[in-house]
């Protein structure tokens, strides 16, 4: 780790000053990770933690807000999001372990970096984290690489599970910065790799996420986070599905869907929803909504064993929600 | 020697748990000793070369950094290369450790950065920058398999294989043919604790040198002949291992950068690897395995045909006994195996634990779950129909083999009576179980070693042996066997180890500690009572009913006293006394088991293995290909068991990493740049607490006097023979899929 | 131009004591009690969040601590496996780890343990697999998942006994 400087500020427009070569710190969980790993190379870091983004909040609205400071493990265990948004709680607590749930935050939980063995490594050539050098994880020993939204200049996959969750939730971040605050889709977020695979979202220099707004909706029981991994704990995703049905009756009124661990951020694609729609659940229904999800997907030297498992579990993900059989996150059998 | 257990064979608690739960346990980076620098390696980022320019300018200027030693400016080392060899016995020529500017393998290194602090150490190594002329090399398993060969000069332990009958002929004969060919990734050992090593350069100049090793000797054998040290100049210490499972067989290059930076600065120092550098050095190789089975519808083996290679580095030529077990131990008149290394521009491959065997019983077993179905016979029956009574490949008797009540007893527990025959019948929800079996074969050997028993004057016994308790139980069995040899009680017992200096003991690993340690201490309590007797018989002023007692031979030590047996029981004195009584402070013996004659001969004539038989149930999700063990069952023939809750903990910790064999552990090696990529614990994937279910270990009654001289058979590697191939036979069971590859991961 | 190699304040209370010094920001609460206060009953596993041998409390919840700057949680309460019990005295989970052999080499010991106190603070014991899933930040290497969960079943057990005890 090469040294820097710190600072904590304790006023939103203290902590976007003087941001050339900074970062900010606030659960450290990746942050520090990757400072070690000589990935992150900051002459300055702002702790955070001492400004007001630590409360989750009823909006008047009806809608959630969850401050960026709020921890993982707080987050997932508020009563408000354990009563209306299990579908997130059950995300977070797919990923990480207890430790890290204690200190990571929600803010960075959207801001962490790939696990990518080849972005970790700095003797590799990668251009997310040294742009123009070229991407090792092409032909290499990408049995974790994206399947979806991939480049010619990154084929990393985004690694968190908890913004599957808020993907398929359609939640909205908010952002600030020396420019004002602003608001954008939490789909939006994050970026495609294209030929800027250094840009992991449309985070401006010195801006930061001060909440993840989730709307008012509720699926009952009609949710499900399912995620497939090397280990049955603590693990990343090899494939993961978020899935939310609003149901009447029989029949899907709205879906909301989002792929973790095949994209290269979590990945949605509105026609699938739309596929489900005012349909009766089926797995024909289902088979269609996985290709769907799925097209346009590229595999790589080790990674096509993601393609063949992806719409099982799409499809087991969609049947789960549809009956109301959420995965549990404790108990490793899959209904 | 007949052995009547008090002590021994109960479930003692560790006697080191103390230390360990309450954060005292000393491991190898903890030391402090005062003006200790801290040393960060730089590895190399090709995998072969020649460094062109090392420039050091930034890291220099990192204030705290006060040197950088690289081949450039290391101190003098020994000139010849058989001075760098180690006790394992790798032919070749060993890796010394900045030697030259040639890049031998990826992750070499090239400098060590030495600095006040840790911080500005680990800030300096980034900012080393070093050129590399590059030259070609192969780290492509699949490319280096054309260039297999049979080193000239074999590792020392290397057991050729010997063919019987006509094992071609036969298996073109057979009715019934089974053909696999099977692979098993590279692993990398990944004890929890990090190697390391601290150098404490003592105010006579002299080094203790605390080294996370199975062998405290062999290290210190290893640095004065490296470093051309004189003997005393160097004490090696292990007290506590933060496992090792055979990464500390050999004397890994931060205790050589260590020792050798101490030597140049002077100072004390020490030098961690990081996690990602524990990738850099030993690893169990990657392994192919052609087995071809015959067999005559009725069950009966006719012919089985062994092929395999595991890879080596291009300087080295480790070697593994792989493709001998199954020869060993199913009768089959005609068999053949054979066995060759492949070069690969890496580090060397080395054992892991039971190196050989672990992939080498695991993969044959699979071949014979699959030669069962082929002759519609359940694989329990079927192996117990062709089982073997001698070592088969060497038509040799056995000290004891009680495999099949192993197999039998196993089956009980697990219930695999109500097995359907037919894979998949068993489901529960979207979940196919699946129940497989697999037997396990390992070495029981027995090494000379020596002990040291001395009684203090409080009356405490003291203990020491030159073994390493890697987790292993080491300190415990031993205090037990002290305990039992002496009869004394196990808080009055002092249990010293983990020092170059203490009375000789091989190398910890191959589980024969404690066999060979446990003989060791026996011996030496048996040899310091005898002494104690002799000493008081010769002072005249001691008690009459002493006196008598010690003429008649009627005086014995219980429960930390000495006794009259004959006559009145109020004779009795404390060991405190009776040591005052000799007029001295202390009394010593040092012992050294050895076969001995009949030992010897025993070895010669008779071959000595520890059995076993696993059971496995897996539940498989039909779609998703996922697999869980919900059940492992493991029933052991290891001789006598000096303590069966340690014992247990041993063959259930070698159990989960056989499930890490079977469904997790692989090293993805980059071929393009010769290195494993996923060099960390988030992307190396060890089992989990989650991916372990509550694991049943008996051990099956085996009195064996003959294997060793307590009749011990060591219980280390045994738990990781065969449970993976259980695994793996289960989820055959579970969905009819034969898997050739180990390990078994989602979406294969 | 901000000096980079200023130290900071830090001020942390550990097992009890006050700890105040001025510190490198670059120094992890884990090389912090390790290498500078001879604290080593915490462990280096991996030294990123992945093995949780350096599991310790931070202001009562279980963290790791090599991922935190030792500077960034001023005024927090630390507990490490050194501020549990003592010689005779030993915390009713160690003793149960040691009843249990819920270790081997000892290495990963001290943050299994940590990490089962917090644990049983949080309550996810329902079952040995809720046990299991909520442990598995803490990897052990020699395999002693068996003990573990049998000693921290034992710790459970007690404490419902103590409560009965006290209800009668």
């Amino acid at each position: 780790m090469r040294q820097f400087s710190y600072s904590r500020p304790t006023a939103l427009s203290d902590a976007w000053d003087d941001f050339e070569h900074a970062r900010y710190l606030a659960g450290g969980t990746n942050l520090v990770d990757l400072m070690k790993s000589d990935v992150e190379r900051p002459n300055h870091v702002i702790d955070l933690n001492s400004l007001p983004l630590n409360k989750v909040e009823e909006l008047p609205d009806g809608r959630l807000r969850l401050g960026a400071l709020v921890t993982n493990a707080d987050t997932a265990a508020h009563p408000l999001v354990t009563e209306r948004y299990p579908l997130l709680a059950s995300a977070i607590l797919a990923g990480a372990s207890p430790q890290i749930r204690n200190r990571a935050t929600n803010g960075g939980n959207l801001n962490q970096r790939t696990r990518c063995h080849y972005f970790y490594d700095p003797d590799m050539a990668c251009n997310k984290r040294s742009p123009g050098t070229g991407c090792s994880a092409k032909g290499g020993r990408n049995r974790i690489m994206a399947i979806l939204g991939t480049s010619e200049a990154c084929i990393a996959t985004f690694p968190s599970d908890m913004c599957v969750a808020l993907a398929a939730l359609n939640a909205t971040v908010t952002l600030a910065g020396s420019q004002g605050e602003r608001s954008v889709a939490f789909r939006d977020y994050h970026r495609l790799p294209g030929d800027q695979p250094w840009q992991d979202n449309i985070l401006l220099p010195g801006e930061i996420v001060t909440s993840i707004d989730l709307p008012a909706l509720s699926f009952g029981p009609h949710y499900t986070y399912l995620k497939i991994r090397d280990r049955l704990s603590f693990a990343f995703a090899i494939v993961s599905v978020a899935v939310g049905l609003q149901m009447e009756s029989d029949v899907i009124q709205k879906a909301h869907i989002a792929l973790g661990g095949v994209g290269t951020k979590p990945w949605c694609v509105p026609e699938a929803e739309a596929l489900l729609e005012g349909k009766t659940p089926s797995l024909s229904l289902f088979r269609d909504t996985a290709e769907c999800l799925l097209r346009g997907a590229v595999t790589d030297r080790d990674n096509a064993a993601k393609l063949r498992l992806a719409p099982r579990v799409i499809m087991r993900a969609l049947s789960q929600a549809a009956d109301g059989t959420p995965q549990s996150q404790t108990y490793k059998s899959i209904s | 020697m007949t052995v009547i257990s008090t002590t021994i064979g109960q479930s003692v608690s560790r006697i080191d748990g103390f230390a360990k739960v309450t954060g005292q346990a000393r491991y190898a980076a903890e030391p402090h000793p005062s003006g200790m620098l801290y040393g960060v390696i730089v590895n190399s980022p090709i995998a072969r070369g020649r460094i062109e320019t090392i420039r050091e300018e930034a890291a220099r200027a990192v204030p705290g950094v006060v040197e950088i030693m690289t081949h450039l400016n290391r101190p003098h080392t020994a000139l010849f290369e058989k001075s760098y060899v180690d006790g394992l016995g790798v032919p070749g020529s060993p890796y010394r450790p900045l030697h030259d500017g040639e890049i031998r393998f990826n992750g070499q290194p090239v400098a060590v950065v030495f600095a006040e602090t840790f911080e500005a150490a680990r800030e300096a190594a980034m900012l080393m920058e070093v050129d590399y002329e590059r030259w070609p090399h192969n780290a492509d398993f699949e490319v280096a398999l054309h260039q297999k060969y049979m080193p000239e000069k074999p590792r020392s332990n290397y057991v050729p294989p010997k063919s019987r009958g006509k094992a071609a002929e036969a298996y073109a004969l057979s009715p019934i043919k089974v053909e696999g060919h099977y692979h098993l990734a590279p692993e990398h050992h990944n004890p929890m604790e990090m190697h390391a090593t601290t150098v404490i350069v003592e105010d006579d100049g002299k080094f203790t040198v605390w080294d996370k090793t199975q062998g405290p000797q062999a290290v210190q054998a290893y640095l004065t002949s490296a470093l051309s040290l004189s003997k005393d100049q160097v004490r090696v210490r292990n007290p506590y291992v933060g496992g090792a499972f055979g990464s500390g067989l050999r004397a890994q290059h931060n205790v050589f950068l260590a020792a050798l930076a101490a030597k140049m600065l002077k100072r004390s120092v020490r030098v961690s690897l990081t996690r990602q550098q524990m990738f850099t050095h030993v690893f169990r190789p990657e392994a192919i395995m052609d087995i071809a089975l015959g067999a005559t519808p009725d069950g009966t083996l006719q012919s089985m045909i062994v092929e395999g290679v595991t890879d080596t580095s291009r300087f080295e030529h480790n070697m593994e006994n792989l493709v001998v077990w199954g020869l060993i131990n199913y009768k089959c008149p005609n068999a053949t195996a054979d066995y060759k290394v492949v070069p690969r521009d890496t580090y060397t491959s080395s054992d892991m634990r039971a190196p050989g065997a672990a992939t080498g019983v695991n993969l044959f077993e699979m071949a014979i779950d699959e030669m069962a179905y082929a002759c519609s016979m359940d694989p329990l029956t079927f192996r117990l129909h062709n089982y073997s009574d001698i070592d088969a490949m060497h038509d040799m008797p056995l000290t004891s083999k009680a495999l099949r009540e192993a197999m039998l007893q196993g089956a009980e527990r697990f219930g695999w009576q109500n097995r359907p025959m037919t894979p998949g019948k068993m489901r529960d929800g979207k979940e196919l179980i699946g129940w497989g079996m697999a037997t396990g074969i390992w070495d029981a050997m027995f090494s000379p070693t020596s002990a040291r028993a001395r009684l203090t004057a409080d009356g405490r016994l003291h203990i020491a042996t030159a073994a390493s308790d890697i987790g292993t139980g080491t300190y415990t069995i031993l205090a037990q066997t002290a305990s039992e040899a002496f009869n004394i009680p196990l808080d009055q017992i002092d249990i010293e180890l983990g020092d170059s200096t203490l009375p000789q003991c091989p190398t910890e690993g191959g589980s024969w500690t404690a066999a060979s340690a446990g003989a060791a201490v026996w011996l030496a309590c048996q040899s310091l009572r005898e002494k104690l007797f002799k000493t008081l018989g010769k002072n005249s002023n001691i008690s009459a009913w002493l006196t008598e007692g010690l003429r008649h031979n009627t005086v014995v030590l219980q429960d930390g006293f000495l006794k009259n047996t004959d006559g009145d029981e109020a004779f009795e004195m404390s060991l405190r006394d009776a040591l005052s009584l000799t007029g001295q402070t202390e009394l010593e013996v040092e012992e050294t088991a050895k076969p001995g004659l009949r030992g010897t001969i025993s070895q010669m004539r008779k071959a000595r293995f520890t059995h076993s038989a696993v059971f496995c149930e897996v539940r498989v999700d039909e779609e998703l290909g996922i697999v869980r063990v919900t059940r492992l069952v493991n029933a052991v023939a290891a001789g006598r068991i000096m303590n069966p809750k340690t014992a247990a903990s041993q063959v259930r910790g070698a159990m989960v990493m056989a499930t890490g064999m079977a469904l997790h552990e692989e090293s993805l090696m980059d071929e393009r740049v010769g290195r494993f990529m996923n060099h960390n614990f988030s992307e190396y994937h060890i089992p989990a607490h989650a991916d372990i279910p509550d694991m049943d270990v008996l051990f099956v009654n085996e009195e064996d006097t003959e294997v060793s001289p307590l009749g011990i058979k060591g219980v280390g590697e045994i738990g990781m023979c065969g449970t993976a191939a259980a695994i793996a036979n289960a989820i055959f069971h579970a969905t009819g899929r034969r898997h050739y590859n180990l390990p078994i991961v989602p979406g294969d | 131009m901000t000096d980079l190699s200023v130290a900071r304040p830090c001020r942390l209370e550990i097992n009890g004591k006050s700890y105040v010094a001025d510190l490198p920001p670059c120094v992890t609460l884990l090389d912090l009690l390790r290498e500078r206060l001879d604290l080593t009953g915490t462990k280096k596993g991996c030294d990123h969040g992945q093995c949780g041998a350096c599991t310790v409390l931070v202001d009562g919840k279980r963290v790791k601590s090599c991922l935190i700057f030792a500077v960034s949680i001023p005024d927090a309460k630390v507990i490490t496996i050194e501020g549990l019990g003592s010689e005779g005295h030993l915390h009713p989970m160690q003793q149960a780890f040691i009843d249990r052999d819920a270790f081997q080499c000892g290495y990963c010991t001290p943050g299994q343990i940590m990490s089962a106190i917090a644990l049983l603070e949080e309550g996810h014991t329902q079952s040995r697999e809720e046990i299991r899933e909520f442990m598995s930040g803490n990897l052990c290497r020699c395999g002693a998942y068996n003990g573990i969960i049998d000693a921290i079943e034992q710790v459970i057990a007690q404490q419902q006994k103590n409560r009965t005890g006290e209800a009668a």
